[in-house]
């Protein structure tokens, strides 16, 4: 891990079969392997949008990655950033006894100790939920854990959104409609 | 819009499929039939007369057959194979269409949607397999989706940079009844084909060439695929840059143009190697540098400034680092370059390579193309079929020793002669690519070289052959070896000769067989004669030549090495 870099790809695609397939299998031709992987429907209807975090050595090798990615059809726009020109975060859900939790103090001090949120408490176990880098969940995972005890613990993928003001994929789609308009029209002019 | 094609009444999907391969003047189909393609060879029954179908013998040679039609004709080739174990012995013709560029659309039936993922008799996850190896992979399970799946597939086989296509069709969506209506697809949102024109690159490329001395041109099949012979010429003539091209560029421009100094690459000549080294700009052109055309890239071109043509963003900067990128169709690109480059002269230059070629006529090509004794040498043979074309012949070849043989010492006249396997090096390759040439260029002679390995990798299509008299001059050049690994064991494995030595058939007896012309020659003094039966024969003929059994394809760049550590052989350095 010493020298290598986390990158965060943004994939936006068409909602067709078969993109993920198509996407893992790149990463896997170059030999890069997907840390975190996140993909829902984007603010634009039938667009879906992966986030990916891989590390690498190179900023080149992941260059190259993206690049593939972006050439397959039924991507509209891969990119990728550093940590530093995002605002990220992971969801972590922690499931403990109920009966521990009481033992070490009340749950309104471990919420305002932890910045977490309760989800569901029932007579045999809570479930907290927190947000944050990988490192603060983390860190919680591995305190909760010594001081309590930890019966399940999940983390989500990172989901990221970039500090610059510009959307790339509505300048993206914006262009696209004109491109389409010219080649239509060149079309029906040469085929009239 | 006059391909449009549309009807009210209720036609089932496997009439669609045939409507709209008419709709994208599909003539010529190569395919084998099974189960779960059924109803689409019925349907094709009725319409015989729009659209010929060749029946291969594997439905490798389908796709390979393909491929040959496609780089002779300019179109799309279209396969048609069954589900399952057909559309898994499709699967090494699509890949090798994947690597170099060929625009197919390749049909696959599948089971019916209902029995899909369970695996059903003759199921096979055809998407799965193939989307690594497409530029776009799509199953239909409803007769509706045939007319705009299709219409997508043939635009993006064929538009940018071209490639495989496959539609895996459910039996049901073929039997369904759908309306039809067929509109060409011109945009898709997600793809750019062709990337915008960058004026700056294109003014930034001119400087650079403006203020060369030592400008050097590497040419590939981009420029053939884009159809911009004309356009390269005008370039190179303008800026008097010479050049070299890759296996799949090299009939892009005669073989005997004077700025031509020949093929790149590991069994390349010496000059177009040893110069890549020293030019000051070095312009691809089309071209993606492949590991065979450049050999270790820490030592490739490190004292040029390089300017890459392209239309696949994606090969820019993936190999060789560009200084100057030229996105674009090279169609459009290069006539913009050409007009702000500086008319030049670079005699000085150009001459540099003459002394190179000189050597290397000496060390090797006089005596593989002109011996006067010992046994027969593939490059005689392949020199003289060529003169004994005019140059004129479509040169197929397979995989090997006779390949480089093929690449080195056939000359060309006319654009797209030269079909080989250059990404994948597919045995198997040479023979059903021939069949598909012949029906993509059926004015022009196809000549095909293929090994004794190769040749019975596909040796099942001399029956296709058989069946449609598929005039095709198949030369076989018998060394009883798996030749190009030998070469290999000669230099790398200490002679180990592990498992290349074949014993042979009677080849002209298998030929003959089906009732294809043959002759087998042994003596150097026969060669001429048989070549000019051959000719003159009308329909297929196979000449066997029995040619040294351990001869060597030199120069050769190891595989890996510096491009100017050139193994010459028989002792001779540069
Ligand atoms: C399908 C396939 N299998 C194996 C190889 C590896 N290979 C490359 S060249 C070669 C030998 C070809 O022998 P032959 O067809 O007799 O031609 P020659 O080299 O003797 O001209 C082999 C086995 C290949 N390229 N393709």
């Amino acid at each position: 891990m010493e020298n290598k870099t986390l990158y965060t790809i943004t994939i936006f695609s068409e909602n067709a079969v078969g993109v993920l397939n198509q996407i893992t299998t790149i990463f896997t031709r170059r030999q890069v392997n997907i840390e975190t992987l996140s993909v829902s429907p984007s603010a634009i209807p039938g667009i879906h949008k992966f986030t990916i975090t891989a590390l690498s050595e190179t900023e080149e090798s992941i260059k190259k990655l993206v690049n593939q990615i972006d050439k397959q059809v039924d991507i509209l726009k891969a990119f990728y950033n550093t940590n530093d020109e995002l605002v990220h975060q992971e969801l972590a859900l922690y499931k403990l006894s109920t009966e521990k939790v009481l033992e070490h103090g009340s749950i309104e001090y471990l919420v305002r100790k932890y910045n977490i949120r309760v989800l569901e408490i029932s007579k045999d176990c809570i479930v907290f939920l927190k947000a944050g880098h990988y490192v603060e969940t983390q860190a919680l995972f591995e305190e909760l854990a010594e001081k309590i005890g930890v019966l399940q613990f999940v983390r989500s993928g990172r989901i990221a959104i970039t500090k610059s003001p510009v959307e790339r994929l509505s300048d993206m789609l914006a262009k696209r409609s004109e491109a389409e308009e010219r080649i239509k029209e060149s079309y029906n002019k040469t085929n009239e | 819009m006059k391909e449009n094609d549309t009807t009210n009444e209720m036609i089932t999907g496997s009439e669609a499929l045939i409507r709209s391969l008419i709709a994208e003047g599909v003539s010529t189909i190569f395919g084998y039939p099974g189960g779960a393609i059924m109803p689409v060879f019925d349907a094709l029954y009725d319409c015989k007369d729009r659209i010929r179908h060749i029946l291969v013998r594997h439905e490798q040679g389908a796709v390979h057959a393909a491929e040959g039609y496609a780089r002779a004709s300019k179109k799309v080739g279209v396969a048609l194979v069954t589900s399952g174990p057909g559309a898994t012995n499709a699967i090494t013709g699509i890949t090798d269409a994947l690597m170099d560029s060929t625009p197919l659309v390749v049909i696959s039936g599948q089971v019916t949607s209902s029995l899909l993922g369970s695996d059903a008799f003759q199921e096979a996850d055809v998407i799965g397999i193939t989307q690594p190896i497409t530029k776009w992979a799509y199953q239909i399970r409803r007769p509706e989706d045939i007319a705009w799946a299709v219409s997508r597939a043939f635009y993006i086989a064929s538009s940018g940079r071209p490639g495989p296509v496959v539609l895996d069709i459910a039996k049901d969506a073929q039997t369904g009844k759908c309306n039809f209506s067929y509109e060409k697809t011109i945009f898709l949102r997600s793809y750019e084909p062709v990337p915008e024109i960058d004026h700056e690159q294109i003014e930034a490329a001119a400087d650079l060439i403006n203020q060369a001395k030592k400008p050097f041109a590497l040419v590939g099949q981009g420029v053939t695929l884009g159809n911009a012979e004309n356009e390269l010429r005008a370039f190179l003539e303008k800026a008097d840059i010479p050049f070299g091209s890759t296996i799949l560029g090299l009939s892009a421009m005669p073989s005997d143009h004077p700025l031509n100094c020949g093929m790149l690459g590991m069994h390349g000549n010496i000059a177009t190697n040893i110069k890549t080294n020293e030019c000051d700009v070095l312009i691809a052109i089309g071209m993606r540098f492949d590991d065979r055309v450049t050999g270790d890239l820490n030592t490739y071109a490190k004292q040029a400034k390089v300017i890459h043509f392209d239309i696949d963003r994606a090969e820019i900067n993936k190999n060789v680092k560009a200084d100057v990128k030229v996105l674009g169709d090279v169609k459009q690109t290069l006539p913009k370059v050409t007009e702000l480059v500086k008319p030049a002269k670079h005699t000085e230059w150009i001459e540099s390579f003459k002394p190179l070629y000189d050597k290397e006529f000496e060390y090797i090509i006089r005596n593989e193309l002109y011996p006067d004794s010992g046994e027969i040498k593939m490059g005689e043979v392949v020199n003289k079929v060529a003169e004994a074309t005019h140059n004129e012949a479509i040169c197929v070849t397979d995989v090997g020793q006779h390949q480089m043989m093929g690449t080195r010492y056939f000359k060309f006249t006319q654009p797209r002669s030269m079909i080989t396997s250059g990404g994948l090096g597919t045995m198997g390759f040479g023979l059903p690519a021939a069949i598909g040439a012949k029906y993509g260029a059926p004015d022009r002679t196809v000549v095909v070289f293929v090994g004794d390995g190769g040749f019975q990798m596909t040796i099942q299509e001399l029956g296709t052959i058989m069946e449609n008299n598929i005039d095709i001059k198949i030369v076989l050049l018998n060394n009883n070896f798996l030749g190009m690994v030998r070469q290999w064991q000669e230099l790398f494995f200490d002679e180990r000769y592990s498992e290349t030595h074949l014993k042979n058939p009677d080849f002209v007896k298998i030929a003959d067989a089906y009732g294809i012309k043959g002759r087998k020659v042994t003596q150097r003094d026969e060669l001429d004669d048989a070549i000019a039966e051959m000719l003159s024969h009308q329909g297929a003929y196979l000449l066997e030549v029995v040619v040294e059994t351990k001869g060597m394809v030199y120069p050769m760049v190891p595989a890996g090495g510096n491009i100017t550590n050139i193994i010459l052989g028989n002792g001779y350095k540069i």
